[in-house]
């Protein structure tokens, strides 16, 4: 795979994931500029040469404090805001400002103290600070109630049972026990987590991503270019990204923006379903992961349940999911993107050890971002070995 | 701002809402029908997001509807909602075909289905602000009364 024309031509050249996962303390910052470092020394390259800068969850015009932070004057830069897949995101749009002459060398970054913080990713509430939010606050939609909405429908249309969600947290939980910066690595089972308290029905405490701080870096330069740095190549082959929302008050709530997106992405790539080694998806909630894999088409629509169970989504299955453990079980600080590029990234370079998939050449990210069963954004990500 | 006799927030009336929340306070479920083109629309906006015309009539819902999804929450830290767990939040859809984010009150979290027949009650969270939530049909007959809280 050569990657698509658009964006053709572009490496992730070195990646880094802060290995805390309580960091009372720090900053969010101090952890971005920490995983800054990171993601340069395994480039092989130094802050200035840096020019172009991207990151996101810092405020209307955080970006620009996080230049300062960094004493940056990049050529360009973006602060996509569009929730946990912005990092995602991030890869496509500097990809497009690489191949458009804009900057050569992008790094993306990433902070968050949102555990030590005690900030209630969640299960908080909003206000109405936008037209439409007006529409929605007053009757108290939370996070998990958002994605609950989501499973709920997807169980009255499809059949989904709590306990095929739940394969998925076991699942994570299981690649967590190999990951030994993960946050929580003890085996859990299908009935640890039908047991653990209802959140937002149908979705338990298990069922929902833990609240960790952390955070990560990438960069991003021209493969070209990359082919003379540290680490072996890792090729981006092609992507998309997209909304939903309620519209003007019609839709099926289980049509998600990784139908979109994802359809971009094959698309763009010439990838085929059957050449997917390796998938990082977003799991914010168990039943994200299942919308996610029937939309992005590797199963049919409402198939995801059964797709998820007897260990097809396990290392060693025919397609294995969050090798890193997760949302679920590794790292969550608000905004998981990022940590999805770095591990499919690793997992291409055959880095990851206990939990390596063997031989992976290609891996797809996809990125969710803000309430699924209201407004939501999804990136998908295809990454080739060189 | 009006006092609010909940603690929950409250929705910002501006140009484009006004005519909808203006019904609420005379409890009536109206939602824009675009003079234009005829396409139904919620939430409210000043221009039609399918032929751009502004030219809109608030037609008045029967009140009416079905659940078409929905989830108990028990955890909401948000002043308000914390106090009146546990809440059902669910999209019902309209006899007219158009989804509303609302809540469903005035039933037991454990009998809410997807599908359950539901009419509008409005509940007055401020001598301006009426919120239209949902209860269920087939007890107590017509569409407006006074909601109790989610």
């Amino acid at each position: 795979m050569s990657g698509s024309g658009g964006i053709a031509g572009i490496a992730v050249a070195g990646v880094y994931e802060h290995p805390r996962r309580s960091a009372p303390d720090k900053t969010a910052y101090q952890i971005a500029a920490e995983s800054a470092r990171g993601a340069l020394e395994d480039a092989g390259l130094r802050l200035s040469d840096v020019d172009g800068y991207a990151t996101s969850g810092v405020g209307p015009i955080g970006v620009l404090s996080m230049c300062h932070h960094l004493n940056l004057r990049p050529d360009w830069i973006d602060s996509t805001a569009i929730g946990g897949s912005s990092f995602v995101a991030q890869v496509l749009n500097a990809a497009a400002a690489i191949r458009a002459g804009l900057c050569t060398t992008v790094l993306v970054t990433y902070g968050s103290t949102a555990a030590s913080d005690r900030f209630a990713v969640g299960t908080g509430g909003g206000s109405a600070g936008d037209p439409p939010d007006s529409f929605d606050v007053p009757y108290g939609p939370t996070i998990v109630g958002a994605y609950g909405m989501v499973a709920q429908r997807h169980m009255h249309e499809y059949g989904t049972t709590s306990a095929q969600l739940a394969e998925v947290a076991v699942t994570m939980r299981r690649h967590a026990g190999l990951n030994p910066d993960a946050k929580y690595r003890e085996p859990i089972t299908a009935d640890d987590v039908l047991a653990s308290r209802v959140i937002s029905s149908p979705l338990h405490l298990l069922d929902c991503c833990v609240i960790s701080d952390g955070g990560g870096a990438l960069v991003i330069t021209a493969e070209e270019r990359a082919r003379d740095l540290a680490k072996p190549v890792v090729r981006v082959l092609g992507g998309g990204m997209a909304v939903r929302h309620p519209g003007i008050g019609v839709r099926d709530i289980t049509d998600i923006a990784a139908r979109q997106s994802g359809k971009k992405a094959f698309e763009r790539s010439g990838v085929r379903h059957e050449d997917v080694d390796l998938c990082m998806i977003y799991d914010s909630f168990t039943i994200t992961v299942v919308e996610t894999l029937e939309n992005l088409g590797f199963c049919e629509l409402g198939e995801g349940g059964p797709f998820v169970q007897g260990g097809r989504i396990g290392l060693g299955g025919a397609l294995p999911v969050n090798l890193d453990g997760g949302g679920l079980s590794s790292n969550h600080p608000g905004m998981r993107g990022i940590f999805l590029v770095i591990e499919a990234t690793r997992q291409l370079r055959g880095e990851c050890g206990a939990r390596q998939v063997e031989n992976a050449e290609i891996a797809l990210c996809h990125g969710t971002g803000g309430f699924l069963g209201i407004r939501h954004s999804g990136a998908t990500l295809l990454l080739g070995r060189a | 701002m009006a006092e609010r006799r909940s603690g929950k927030p409250l929705p910002r009336v501006d140009e484009e809402s006004k005519g909808y929340w203006e019904a609420c306070r005379r409890h009536e479920l109206r939602i824009q029908k675009c003079l234009s083109c005829g396409t139904l629309r919620h939430q409210p906006r000043a221009v039609c997001t399918n032929c751009l015309s502004s030219d809109v009539e608030w037609l008045l819902c029967s009140g009416r509807g079905e659940v078409y999804t929905f989830t108990v929450t028990y955890q909401n830290q948000t002043p308000g909602f914390r106090e009146s767990l546990p809440y059902v939040l669910a999209y019902v859809t309209l006899e007219e075909g158009v989804q509303m984010l609302t809540n469903v009150v005035d039933c037991p979290p454990d009998q809410v289905r997807i599908g359950l027949p539901v009419e509008v009650a409005f509940e007055d969270v401020t001598d301006e602000i009426a919120i239209p939530r949902f209860r269920p049909r087939g007890g107590s007959g017509g569409g407006g009364g006074g909601g109790g809280g989610a």
